[in-house]
């Protein structure tokens, strides 16, 4: 099923040509309405009507998060203040918190494309949603819960937290879709198997989680423990929340919703557009929003981009699954790699969970990385030799993956810290001064 | 004629092995004899008790790993050459010992030591022709 065709299955060429004129509009309006918008380009001695084919974009100045920051709270705002409907803001965990604010109209499509993400897991207008995202100012929540309204389809508005209720009402209520971070979906998983409930007695088929970043193995775990399909959803609080990219019954990347964003792929360090299937950060330009148009946002996430048509109907580009960000790539020993990395490593050793936690200090100058890992039941041995090959074999496999040595220390099931919402994967306690 | 231990995985965090010894003597469970192997990380905390089922139970209740290992349990004349003249029986019949460790019972005046060996049958064999004297799980019981 697909659920605007239209949008979905245009050829490219008029792909392009809708989106070059939704540019023009968009950057135009940004330009006249939003002051920093007017400064930036006007700084950057970029005119509007410089943009005259799609290669132009690339004339355009980037808008970074700091941009965003400063603009707080609604320095962004293209409208009045009263045409914005609703407002969500990230944590501020980083920083000052980034606002972003939506017209009657930018729910619309938020809602649209929430809904064809919805559908290309397999849901319908019949389905029965498990919304575990957390909802409030975090777009999780709200994201699903407008896509699935668009959709028709049954919304069980959950947030996160309550496990006990979050099974009871999986049971119950039968669901057949669940959404929530990928960290909190295992958790379920986790207690569902405590309980004694296998996948075939629940009524789970899909699920779609985003909000972190999550691996292959991972999906595969989540997939085998809840009897699903797993599908990865893109969204950011700066541009949009869930929906601006989602994976169909493929699961070969996320279909980018190019007719409401224009994606693309620079070099972080040069900042030149990359081509097809090169590796980089993704920018996005929001098309269609009006209450705060975005232009050529730096996510920080690390990507390529694919715009073959995909097996199942749809033309809509594609973005692999984010590797990394720009500023989650850790250092260490002066070489760089992605926590995922060592997450992927772990699991390819049978009976290890992806619960494990990087920490890296500096002692006398020099970096060192320990890992803490969950043990397992199929993993103890009654002998210390035993365990000390685990740790061996763990640490020979992440040396393998990252290049440089680390330390491994088993710690019992369940002891590291599980977050409703992100995991905390890495605890960097080096002090530079 | 072997006996089953619980082996648990600890970690080297404070009040483990006590959250461990307290689920099982909740339940009224009596623990016979105890010993721990410890790196600097995480230790092995392995138990004789009086019942392994709740034992397991409860322990995996409380997030706990637990095994059952096999472990033969010999009665040991307590003197100087009680235990030296039981692991020579091993090492002439070339078994290699992996872990050992002992307790004694004021029902007995023997020292109750607890082996685990590679090769059981083996072990048993030899230890038998030697007259040494192996327990059951009856025989703890009644200890």
């Amino acid at each position: 099923m697909i659920w605007n065709k239209n949008a979905e299955c245009m050829s490219r060429e008029e792909k392009e040509e809708l989106q070059l004129a939704l540019l023009k509009e968009v950057v135009k309006k940004a330009y006249e309405k939003v002051p920093f918008y007017t400064e930036k380009f006007d700084k950057a001695g970029f005119k509007v009507e410089d943009l005259q084919t799609l290669e132009d974009v690339s004339k355009i100045p980037f808008t970074t998060k700091d941009d965003l920051r400063k603009a707080y709270p609604f320095g962004l705002f293209a409208v009045p203040d009263e045409e914005i409907i609703e407002i969500h803001s990230t944590s501020g965990t980083t920083g000052t918190p980034v606002v972003s604010g939506y017209t009657k109209k930018d729910l619309d499509i938020w809602g649209e494309c929430a809904a064809r993400a919805i559908v290309m897991a397999g849901g319908s207008s019949k389905s029965k949603i498990q919304n575990s995202y957390g909802y409030g100012l975090f777009t999780g929540g709200f994201g699903i819960d407008h896509g699935a309204k668009t959709l028709g389809a049954t919304v069980i508005p959950m947030s996160s937290g309550n496990t006990e209720r979050q099974l009871k009402m999986m049971e119950d209520f039968q669901s057949d879709i669940l959404t929530c971070t990928p960290s909190y979906a295992l958790y379920l998983a986790e207690s569902l198997e405590k309980k004694g409930v296998k996948p075939e007695e629940i009524s789970l088929k899909a699920g779609i989680f985003g909000a972190e970043m999550w691996t292959e193995a991972m999906r595969s775990e989540l997939e085998e423990k809840l009897g699903i399909t797993a599908h990865n959803i893109y969204g950011l609080t700066e541009i949009m929340g869930p929906g601006v990219a989602a994976e169909c019954i493929e699961r070969n990347g996320q279909h980018i919703q190019d007719d409401h964003f224009y994606p693309e792929i620079i070099d972080p360090k040069t900042e030149e557009v990359l081509g097809e299937g090169v590796k980089g950060e993704l920018v996005l330009t929001t098309l269609t929003k009006e209450g705060m148009p975005i232009i050529r946002f730096r996510t920080k996430d690390v990507t390529a981009l694919r715009k073959d048509k995909c097996p199942c109907g749809r033309t809509t580009a594609r973005i692999d699954r984010v590797t990394g960000r720009t500023d989650d790539m850790l250092k260490v020993k002066g070489v760089m790699f992605f926590p995922s990395q060592i997450e992927t490593a772990l699991l390819s050793i049978n009976g290890l969970t992806a619960n494990y936690q990087i920490h890296i200090t500096r002692p006398k100058h020099l970096d060192v990385i320990e890992i803490k890992v969950e043990t397992s039941p199929e993993l103890f041995t009654d002998e210390m030799r035993g365990l000390d090959a685990l740790e061996a074999k763990i640490a020979h496999k992440i040396q393998n993956t990252i290049g440089i040595r680390v330390n491994i220390s088993l710690v019992e099931p369940e002891s590291l810290p599980r977050s409703e919402g992100k995991a905390i994967r890495v605890i960097d306690e080096r002090n530079f001064d | 004629m072997t006996v089953k231990q619980i082996s648990v995985f600890i970690e080297n965090k404070e009040g483990r092995i006590k959250k461990a010894v307290n689920a099982i003597s909740k339940e009224g469970i009596n623990i016979r004899a105890l010993s721990l192997a410890d790196n600097t990380k995480y230790g092995i905390l392995r138990l004789i008790v009086s019942d392994n089922e709740k034992t397991k139970e409860v322990l995996k209740a409380e997030n706990f790993i637990v095994k059952e290992t096999e472990v033969l349990v010999v009665g040991v004349k307590d003197e100087p050459d009680g235990l030296n003249s039981t692991l020579e029986i091993f090492e002439n019949a070339n078994i290699n010992v992996e872990y050992i460790y002992a307790f004694v019972s004021s029902k007995t005046d023997e020292a109750i030591v607890v082996i685990k060996i590679e090769d059981y049958e083996e072990g048993i064999k030899a230890l038998s022709k030697e007259n040494a004297n192996i327990l059951t799980e009856e025989d703890i019981n009644q200890l």
